[in-house]
């Protein structure tokens, strides 16, 4: 039997292993250090505010995509589906709720703290919403806090829904972050955090935009995961963040210096034959697997939609020192899954055209109606605006039963046949693709 | 007053009118109003009236109509009302309507809005945000903003400004509304053979379809109705039926549930034409507060609904406490997020509270109900026999 190959790694990815490390050994000595806990969701999170009051973050999406990555989410699934939940709904929560049923056991092998407080900070999903009244009656008596982010309905964040959610912050997030944490809130400090927020959020659209070049030097889908892993979650505002980000900028620019293509686990991507636009979360159970597929044909994914859904920073958005409060209001109400579907639109057509992509692809996952629902109608308008060619798959986060890889590398080399046809159609004809 | 038997067979036709014949028939009356589509669960109606607006429930195609286009824009693990609904706007059936609002109450129903927008159907398309916040000076504001948007919406149509004669006058039509609806559910309560839950299903869908005013008057004639005795006493068990909100059930499966030995005395099919609990003050000088404070503090509850310090599952044992019932029967639409993640948790209020339940998941377009009428029957006996 061939032995597997040993999985590349840059300095970046040694820092922020470092980072999660350090991240869930604090969470599990949490109680002993006397840190007080947050459960939280990463799309329009508070990441700064809570750190400000020198609590410490958990955010239960992140422990299931772990769990999935693990390959623990089956089990917990089932065992979430054992106490009634059906087999229909979001296996995120079912996953989570699995966890917490089995002791609550991090992705580092260390015990996750009860929570001090449940931040209901949810952007664009629902289910955020069910999975904390869920939460609520699993941890009973920890206190709640709501914040209601108003959808883009019109296309656009106006004065009154900012006002709306800073009213919010101040009556009711603030009052329940310094009841538990013991401390007032702090503006200054967290202004300081925004400038390093901005700083890292600069950095990191950098590295999505240097996917523009032909070749690209990076995944921004695969690999992009792991690069919006810091600032999506507990690290955003913080010195550490900055750190990561320029460390990983160094390494694109590198790249970029020496003509090297995308990092995959199998080593550089030595031939880039197509260039995609993901639309869609990826799936965990299988990802390295689902992975594999792309860059065996020589497929990279030049821009995601998911990599946008803690924070749209390529869209010009940045987190301002001088009005915390407003901007992190601003920041949750423009998360992608915020974003209504014509503006969603909108963003996958200039990506398919700036990035210079040569096909549109659609991952639906059955768990998550915040993406999935109007998908099919995404890529026809896709495919009518741009002309590439659309295609589409479909999977779940963290439930294996829906990852079928048998089906998943039929359709995507049929897909990549397709796209192959296409570009000696259009040599032919000698159109530049 | 007519022949019950009509004005039953007229809701019935009026229910699943899918080309919503009444409400376009109104419209064509006069020059200036407008027909506003709404999805469940619940809008304020009484701006669009005050605003010479007809508001148009629109709960789906159900089993009246085939899917073939519809299905092309959604895949299998999304519910079935959206498909049935894009089928509808993609044919004739929603012609003629001014405008559609999209309640908040799930991501199927919010980028449902979205779809709608890229089609261009109607002259808006509005996603209509619910405060989750219920302080009356945070969620409250909140909540007059989307209805003065709602209105705004309207008067780019009509050139009509609401003002508060004419919002006040709309209040007290739907407050009668709400009023004779809950009258019917009483003295179903308490002489359930009297109207079937079929009957009552078609007679408030109905509802939906035509000008208030001419609900009203068919339900005060129900009422004058019921009040005397119809049909005979069964020994049936009397449940609650929830879960249904949004997608709603076939007509089918609401009758297999009754003929398998079961008087549904509460349930929450159409639910928003029952949500604000009680009147909204009709004589203010401020009328969109009233709506508003209403909806903060009067509203029912639902899943799809933050239930902050008023968990549902209490507020569903407190209902079925109060109409006696025996048991209650949890009915989602398959691959409903809000129905069944609250399900688990509301069978265990249920448990503690010692109330028997059984669930089932059915598609608007559901054919088939053997299994469910044997459930439902077992359910039935087993109440009867062992309870």
């Amino acid at each position: 039997m061939a032995q597997p190959k040993e999985v590349i790694k840059e300095k970046s990815m040694v820092l922020q292993k470092e980072m999660l490390a350090k991240q869930f050994h604090d969470l599990s000595t949490a109680k002993e250090s006397g840190k007080k806990v947050v459960y939280t969701f990463v799309p329009g999170n508070l990441t700064e505010l809570i750190l400000s009051f020198d609590m410490l973050p958990v955010y239960p999406e992140i422990n299931a995509l772990q769990s999935g990555m693990r390959k623990k989410s089956a089990s917990y699934i089932k065992d979430a589906e054992k106490m009634g939940f059906s087999e229909d709904v979001c296996t995120y929560v079912k996953c989570d709720i699995g966890m917490m049923l089995n002791g609550n056991i991090g992705p580092t092998g260390e015990k996750l703290p009860d929570p001090d407080l449940l931040l209901l900070s949810y952007t664009g999903c629902f289910t955020f919403m069910k999975w904390f009244e869920n939460l609520e009656r699993l941890y009973p008596g920890v206190p709640v806090a709501m914040l209601h982010t108003p959808y883009q309905e019109d296309g656009q964040i106006t004065d009154d829904q900012v006002q709306y959610m800073v009213k919010q912050l101040k009556e009711e997030v603030i009052p329940k972050m310094e009841q538990v944490s013991g401390k007032k809130y702090n503006h200054d400090r967290l202004s300081k955090m925004m400038e390093n927020s901005a700083r890292s959020e600069d950095l990191l659209v950098n590295v999505l935009e240097s996917a523009k070049r032909v070749p690209t030097p990076i995944d921004a889908y695969f690999a992009g995961v792991y690069y919006i892993g810091p600032i999506f979650t507990a690290f955003r505002g913080t010195e550490e963040a900055v750190e990561y980000y320029s460390e990983l900028w160094n390494e694109v620019q590198q790249r970029i210096q020496l003509g090297l293509g995308p990092i995959t686990p199998e080593g550089e991507l030595k031939e880039e034959k197509f260039r995609l636009v993901m639309e869609g979360p990826p799936n965990w159970t299988n990802f390295r697997e689902f992975w594999k597929i792309f860059y065996d044909m020589g497929a990279v994914i030049v821009a995601s939609s998911y990599t946008k859904v803690g924070g749209v920073y390529d869209l010009g958005f940045r987190h301002e020192p001088d009005k915390p409060l407003e901007s992190l209001s601003k920041y949750c109400m423009g998360c992608y899954t915020n974003m209504n579907l014509p503006q969603r639109v909108g963003m996958l057509e200039q990506y398919v055209k700036e990035y210079k992509a040569d096909g549109f692809l659609i991952n639906s996952i059955k768990s998550c109606n915040s993406f999935s629902a109007g998908q099919l109608m995404i890529m026809r308008e896709i495919e009518q605006r741009t002309g590439v060619p659309v295609g589409f798959i479909e999977s779940d986060l963290v439930d294996p039963r829906y990852f079928s890889y048998a089906n998943i590398k039929n359709r995507l080399e049929s897909y990549f046949q397709m796209l192959e046809q296409r570009k000696i159609i259009l040599a032919q004809e000698g159109t530049t693709v | 007053m007519k022949h019950f038997d009509d004005i039953l067979s007229y809701c019935e036709k009026a229910a699943f009118d899918l080309n919503f014949t009444l409400a376009k028939n109104w419209k064509k009356e006069k020059q200036d109003r407008v027909l506003v589509g709404y999805l469940p669960i619940y809008v304020p109606r009484e701006i669009i009236h005050a605003a010479n607006g007809l508001p148009v429930g629109i709960m789906g195609a159900g089993d009246r109509k085939q899917i073939i286009k519809g299905d092309a824009y959604y895949q299998s693990y999304i519910c079935h009302l959206p498909r049935g609904i894009i089928e509808m706007a993609l044919d004739t059936n929603l012609n003629d309507f001014d405008g559609f609002l999209f309640p908040a109450i799930c991501d199927c129903i919010r980028n449902l809005s979205g779809m709608f927008k890229l089609s261009r159907k109607g002259k808006f398309q509005r996603y209509f945000d619910y405060p989750q916040n219920f302080d009356p000076a945070i969620g409250g504001a909140f909540y007059s903003q989307e209805m003065e948007k709602v209105m705004d919406d309207i008067y780019r149509i009509n050139g009509i400004k609401v003002t508060n004669e004419k919002l006040n006058y709309a209040i007290k039509l739907y407050n009668r509304n709400r009023k004779l609806i809950e009258e019917i559910y009483r003295i179903r309560q308490e002489f359930p053979w009297r109207l079937s839950a079929v009957e009552t299903y078609h007679i408030l869908r109905a509802g939906i379809t035509m000008p208030v005013e001419e609900h009203n008057e068919i339900l005060s004639q129900v009422v004058e109705a019921i009040s005397e005795e119809r049909g005979e006493p069964m020994d049936n068990i009397r449940v609650v039926v929830t879960g249904s909100f949004c997608e709603q059930p076939p007509i089918g499966l609401i009758k297999s549930i009754e003929m398998a030995g079961c008087y549904i005395v509460d349930d929450d099919f159409m639910q928003g034409s029952r949500w604000i609990l009680g009147d909204i003050q009709d004589d203010t000088n401020e009328p969109l507060k009233a709506l508003t404070d209403a909806y903060i503090n009067q509203s029912t509850f639902a899943s799809a609904y933050y239930d902050v310090g008023n968990p549902k599952g209490k507020r569903l044992v407190e209902l079925v406490r109060s109409r006696n019932g025996d048991g209650v029967i949890f009915c989602a639409a398959s691959f409903c997020d809000p129905a069944l993640l609250d399900r688990p948790m509301m069978q265990k209020e249920c448990d503690e509270a010692g109330i028997p339940h059984i669930n089932f998941q059915f598609h608007e377009n559901t054919g088939q109900f053997k299994v469910i009428k044997e459930q439902a029957g077992t359910f039935s006996d087993s109440i009867k026999l062992w309870v």
